[in-house]
């Protein structure tokens, strides 16, 4: 159970003036139960390929296969693979349509082809585990928060009940509070549904806490994929590409340059912490 | 998906025409129109086909890109060269059934096509070398006079180039809310009318809200610069005729000549 991504090519527009090559060669594997972070600077090609993952937006060359099966062949039956790989986009107002958050979450396993009753206990269970109070679950979803409409936005795709949950910046615009709230969220479903995530963000301080593996998107090539601990050991190149390690790590290089023997490639708080701890224990030890 | 929309789309190029004032454009492209209408015959067909090769030629706009304007008339096309076709009372030339077509109904026919494609083709030379807001610009100068009786030509003006700013982001939040519908299983293609219109709400209730939330937005931003209308109100850039906007002008006035010639003495 896997995506291949094969040598995959887009161009926009092609041969007119506004032309842009979007994606160039991309090779990718990816495994099941994967926790997936992009990170890249805007215009670096990430929105571009999740929408590739569920055959939103066609490859000008190459070949994408999903468990096995080319994406791109003519019997191929694309609606279920939308099913299967769920892409939450941006911004939840692109989606909300319905008078009621719980028939707006109805939408998808609907059009599934699923019954009403199906259909409605799969919205409930995808509300459950986006954690929206069950007290909003039959208002309009006009009137909710920018973090709750986010929520509202997963659980439409999640009660389609996706193998693949594909989120492109979910926490965009969001404070700091309903941010962790989201990524915690999604951590959790991660690790009781097995589901593989693929995360998209902005922020090094989220894709350091939250994924096992980190890809990095630079003018429509992969420039690093490999654990954040790695990736985030090239902080001089991200700073070329206009990216940058967690504020954390640049603490610790600082902590090394004046000599006390911190851990320089920790990339979250907790690590740094116990990292610092443990200098000060080693010091104490030896006087 | 639709990004392939191409009327009132500008094409960035370094041409002659792009650097035109806009008001020579629209006085070209008016005196274009008239003569598209009223040519008669085949030497005034050449004379109308030569303007426009010229014009393009010039522009340096890729024939492919202008040529993608056509799709959207292509109905209105056949339907009325189908009226011509078959209305058109006249000399007998097939019979088919009850239907006759005629003579001059094939001749009104063949020409209503070609005024039809060239008409978008000479309008959208306009489009896709002036940006809109050049356009409305020019627009708004050419119809100063009319504010004597008055007409509130730089508010029109103002709702003008608000509107053609919109069409692509609105063609953008379409296109994205439509990816968004999508990937959550929805189906704008298959179906029958009914079932077509139906899937269109999930599509047309967003861009609704997301329409209204700009305008007002935008009304904000306006406020909060002081815009209180036209009165008082000076240019970044006013416009001002060149060298090249003279000469056009003749070039234009010279064709008139030509056209006005031809059909009193053809």
């Amino acid at each position: 159970m896997s995506i291949i991504l094969d040598k995959v090519n887009y161009v926009y527009s092609e041969k007119t003036a506004y032309e842009v090559h979007a994606l160039k060669d991309i090779n990718l594997k990816i495994e099941d139960g994967e926790f997936i972070g992009i990170i890249g600077h805007t215009g670096s090609g990430k929105s571009t390929l999740i929408q590739h993952l569920n055959g939103l937006v066609k490859a000008t060359s190459g070949g994408i296969y999903y468990n096995g099966r080319d994406i791109y062949d003519e019997d191929f039956n694309m609606k279920e693979l939308r099913g299967k790989v769920g892409l939450v986009f941006q911004y939840p107002e692109h989606q909300l349509f319905e008078t009621t958050i719980f028939a707006d979450v109805c939408f998808g396993p609907l059009n599934q082809g699923l019954s009403k009753k199906e259909a409605e206990l799969q919205a409930f269970t995808a509300l459950r585990s986006v954690g929206l109070p069950e007290e909003y679950w039959y208002q309009s979803p006009f009137e909710l928060s920018g973090g709750q409409k986010r929520r509202v936005a997963i659980a439409g795709v999640l009660a389609m009940k996706p193998e693949v949950l594909v989120l492109d910046e979910p926490t965009a615009g969001l404070d700091p509070q309903g941010r962790d709230e989201i990524l915690d969220q999604v951590a959790k479903m991660h690790k009781e549904l097995g589901m593989t995530i693929i995360l998209v963000s902005h922020s090094m301080e989220d894709v350091a806490k939250y994924v096992d593996r980190l890809i990095v998107m630079n003018h429509g090539s992969v420039m690093f994929d490999g654990t954040p601990k790695e990736v985030f050991h090239h902080y001089q190149e991200l700073e070329a590409v206009g990216l940058a390690a967690p504020q954390v790590t640049y603490l610790m290089h600082e902590l090394r340059k004046k000599g006390i023997p911190v851990d320089g490639e920790a990339t979250t708080i907790e690590e740094a912490k116990a990292s610092i701890l443990k200098c000060f224990q080693n010091r104490e030890n030896r006087s | 998906m639709i990004r392939d929309i191409t009327i009132g789309q500008y094409y960035p190029a370094d041409s002659v025409i792009h650097k035109l004032d806009p008001r020579v454009k629209l006085f070209g492209v008016v005196i274009y129109v008239i003569s598209l209408f009223t040519f008669r015959g085949i030497w005034g067909f050449l004379l109308v086909t030569l303007a426009l090769a010229a014009m393009i030629k010039i522009s340096k706009v890729p024939f492919r890109f202008m040529v993608k304007g056509l799709k959207a008339i292509v109905i209105i096309l056949i339907i009325t060269a189908m009226f011509n076709l078959f209305l058109t009372p006249g000399e007998t030339l097939v019979t088919i059934w009850k239907i006759k077509i005629t003579k001059e109904g094939l001749k009104s026919a063949v020409f209503m096509a070609i005024r039809l494609i060239y008409l978008i083709l000479g309008t959208s030379t306009l489009t896709l070398t002036t940006t809109p807001n050049q356009l409305t610009d020019g627009m708004e100068k050419a119809f100063r006079p009319l504010n004597h009786i008055h007409v509130p030509v730089h508010e029109v003006a103002m709702m003008i180039s608000i509107a053609l700013r919109f069409i692509p982001i609105l063609v953008e939040e379409t296109d994205k809310i439509m990816k968004a519908q999508i990937a959550r299983g929805a189906d704008f293609e298959s179906g029958n009318l009914i079932k077509k219109a139906k899937a269109m709400v999930p599509l047309l209730v967003p861009l609704f809200i997301s329409a209204f939330r700009r305008a007002n937005d935008l009304a904000l931003a306006m406020e909060a610069r002081c815009y209180n209308g036209g009165a008082g109100r000076t240019k970044m850039k006013p416009l001002k005729y060149q060298k090249a906007d003279h000469i056009s002008y003749l070039v234009i006035l010279g064709y008139l000549v030509i056209v006005i010639l031809m059909r009193v003495l053809l």
